[in-house]
């Protein structure tokens, strides 16, 4: 294989930051620290003024293969996760046919396994995501799959949730819901207040997602299951999951970048590109989510990279899919959310990379042996999944330009602060002054 | 606040100011006239292409569109597309773009999803877009035909007319809106022209027709039906819509009828000279009794009546406005 050099980057070691090079060798962090001899032929990559940390995992991208590769593919995802600084994605179940069976699983795994990534799979939980029996999660388990999910929706019976909790358990995975009671949510397309109400809206209300919360922290009470709640979106559902966590419970959480960058506002000239489950909420939510950020209190930073074939976003605001593009800005978002400054860089790095990479079991200790390991320290004998950021650097988004098929990103015309200078994945270099190589 | 719609489509009747909505009544009260002669045409938008859209069935309103842009002596593409854009697998994008190819100077529209006009608007910005009923979200026209005849029903008692008058017929006037606010497109349309040229507006339904969160409106709930419809100078009632699923949100249609609807002994307590109104059309014995719909003080065929000039008004000042003000 071949060898490269990170040259005069800010290393993010698990706890501090320190000027120095990154050797690979092979795929293999060989040496960190000040590199005095590189042997010859090794190709460079300049770090100046960049961080230089574990590359990141995305626990929540619809890849849309099979069934929907007119919105993204595996490939073209991982192209787009890529840019944004990621090494491996944790691929959603909600394709066409659902991710439900070792044949389609095996697919994905496949064909994820010839991109530049780490492609991990979630499996859903219920055949065909359909709530009605459960998927078969031991033969999923056995592929390596690690994470169960069938995120679109939640599990809405709370007695099949109950039973995926207990099966779940002794397999070493962990379930991942998306709470969203649609009995509440059913038929609404953006926030439930003033604003969905002067716009004739019909609402999605914060109690739809915090009553599910509610509901599945007590069934993990009782069953004593690991669960992982997805895209959190309201103060509430953080206030109550940092509780059941300080209680011990076994819940995991992540936030999603348009939850703490854009609130319902955004809806106002009935754009579907701002339409998303859970929509996007309240400005004081937006706060609350910043403000846990902030403060260490998220245990993930996830896309929910949700992509959509233009046509589909030129429908009425009711009529159109939800759902919004992330790989390629999520990690400029967060950096503008934690505020910026190299005190923030650990933070950055827990939220991307070293959280996701635990509660998706992607790390050297935990990874399956057909993924290499993520959300390491930087540290020789590691396996070279790196991300080369710039958080000084300033672009604009622009929804021609990136590596998506689809072109549904909220921040089309933006400019954002930080960005991606370099990736290293599977231990070669992709992506070179911002450019896939 | 927005002070004309000239050159402007006319999308929603929010932002509006009291000077922009008189003047709308004003350009109305001179196509009245019109509708009296022999020749029922002015030559005001002579050579310019109206397309009516309708996504939403609605012959009413349709044909009271296509009557106004006639009678502005336009030519009219009537287009019908009321099966779902969805099921055709075209997106609203495709539609607006290929009906604009034809050479279009405004399109009338209707669909049943909130904000579409809006959309449309975005992908077409050199076409003026009429917005005639979008999802649950707004009827401007119906709001302006609305306080139009309430202006020259009152001018008329005043022995004035409704240019004279200008908004202050409406000052402190008390309007009572009864019914299904929640769904309804007519009820945000009204409060928003009701309140800018000054009245007061009061709406009594049962919580589950109320819009969840109102903390915003300029409007106060009626605490008691009863009271509420003897202070009431006008009550405009809205169609109770079941046949979208309104009926669910109460217990029945006849408890509905016996709580909130305008029953000949509720309109008992109306006062002589309070004025009745609807959007039409009405559930007779719904929300409105039978007998109450055929009173001398309910003018509901009034505001269909008034329908044309209002919407010729809408029409030409939002289209024939264009180059005067030299705007693109």
């Amino acid at each position: 294989m071949s060898s490269l050099v990170i040259r005069n980057g800010m290393i993010a070691g698990a706890t501090s930051l320190e000027m120095g090079d990154v050797l690979v060798v092979d795929g293999t962090i060989v040496e960190t620290g000040e590199i005095s001899s590189v042997p010859s032929g090794v190709a460079v990559v300049d770090a100046e003024g960049c961080w230089v940390g574990p590359g990141f995992v995305d626990l929540h991208t619809h890849l849309r293969e099979p069934g929907r590769e007119e919105a993204e593919t595996i490939e073209s995802g991982a192209r787009a996760g890529a840019i944004g600084g990621f090494t491996a994605l944790v691929a959603m179940p909600n394709t066409e046919p659902a991710l439900d069976s070792v044949a389609l699983v095996s697919y994905v795994l496949e064909r994820g396994a010839r991109t530049v990534l780490d492609i991990a799979v979630a499996g859903a939980i219920t055949v065909g995501r359909a709530g009605e029996r459960l998927a078969p999660m031991g033969e999923l388990a056995a592929l390596g799959v690690r994470l169960f999910t069938d995120d679109g929706t939640g599990v809405q019976d709370p007695s099949l949730m109950r039973r995926a909790l207990t099966y779940a358990a002794p397999l070493g995975v962990r379930l991942a819901q998306h709470c969203e009671d649609e009995s509440l949510a059913s038929n609404g397309t953006m926030n439930e207040g003033a604003i969905s109400s002067r716009l004739g809206l019909i609402g999605r209300p914060a109690l739809a997602e915090e009553l599910m919360v509610m509901r599945d922290i007590e069934l993990v009470r009782l069953t004593g299951g690991a669960l992982h709640f997805l895209h959190l979106s309201t103060a509430r559902s953080l206030a109550l999951v940092h509780e059941a966590q300080r209680q011990g419970l076994r819940v995991t959480f992540e936030v999603a970048p348009h939850h703490f960058t854009l609130d319902e506002s955004a809806c106002e000239g009935f754009d579907p590109i701002f339409k998303v489950h859970p929509p996007l909420r309240s400005a004081a939510d937006v706060l609350a989510l910043r403000e846990a950020l902030r403060s260490g209190m998220v245990d993930a930073v996830a896309t929910d990279h949700a992509p959509h074939a233009p046509e589909l976003k030129d429908l009425a605001f009711d009529e159109a899919p939800a759902g919004m593009l992330g790989l390629e800005h999520a990690a400029s978002l967060t950096l503008e959310a934690l505020g910026g400054g190299s005190d923030v860089a650990l933070r950055f790095f827990e939220l991307l990379s070293r959280g996701p990479a635990r509660i998706a079991q992607l790390r050297k200790s935990d990874a399956h042996p057909r993924h290499s390991s993520h959300g390491g320290s930087l540290v020789a004998g590691e396996d070279a999944n790196i991300v080369v950021f710039d958080p000084r650097a300033r672009w604009h988004v622009d929804a021609d330009g990136l590596q998506s098929r689809a072109r549904n990103t909220p921040y089309h015309g933006r400019e954002l602060l930080g960005r991606v200078r370099a990736t290293v994945a599977k231990g070669q270099l992709i992506v070179n002054e911002g450019l896939l190589i | 606040m927005i002070d004309s719609i000239r050159g402007q489509s006319l999308l929603t009747l929010e932002g509006l100011s009291a000077r922009a909505l008189v003047e709308i009544l004003d350009t109305a009260e001179t196509f009245v006239e019109v509708q009296s002669r022999t020749v029922k045409k002015v030559p005001a938008l002579k050579g310019r292409v109206v397309a009516s859209l309708f996504f939403e069935e609605s012959t009413r309103t349709r044909l009271s569109f296509e009557t106004a842009a006639k009678r502005l002596s336009a030519d009219v593409l009537s287009l019908a597309v009321a099966s779902s854009s969805v099921k055709k697998g075209e997106s609203l994008r495709d539609t607006i773009t290929t009906i604009d190819a034809l050479g279009i100077d405004a399109v009338v529209m209707r669909h049943q999803s909130s904000g579409a006009a809006l959309q449309v608007s975005r992908y077409v910005p050199h076409v003026r877009v009429v917005n005639a009923g979008d999802g649950q979200h707004q009827h401007p026209t119906q709001g302006l035909l609305d306080v139009f005849t309430v202006r020259q029903i009152l001018a008329e008692r005043h022995d004035t007319t409704g240019q004279e008058s200008g908004a202050e017929l409406f000052e402190g006037l008390h309007v009572l809106i009864v019914g299904d606010v929640r769904h309804s497109r007519v009820a945000r349309s009204d409060i928003q022209a009701y309140t800018a040229l000054g009245a007061q507006v009061k709406i009594a339904a049962p919580g589950t027709l109320l819009p969840v969160d109102m903390q915003e409106w300029p409007v106060t709930l009626a605490d008691d039906f009863s009271e509420a419809l003897e202070w009431a100078d006008v009550v405009g009632l809205l169609r109770l819509q079941h046949e979208r699923g309104s009926g669910s949100f109460v217990p029945s249609l006849a408890e509905f009828t016996a709580t909130y609807g305008l029953t000949m002994e509720r309109a008992r307590r109306l006062r002589s000279e309070t004025i009745i109104m609807h959007p039409g059309p009405m559930n007779r014995g719904v929300e409105i009794d039978s007998k109450v719909a055929d009173l001398p003080s309910a003018v509901i065929a009034r505001q269909v009546t008034n329908g044309v000039p209002v919407r010729m008004a809408a029409l030409y000042l939002s289209v024939a406005g264009l180059k005067e003000d030299g705007a693109a």
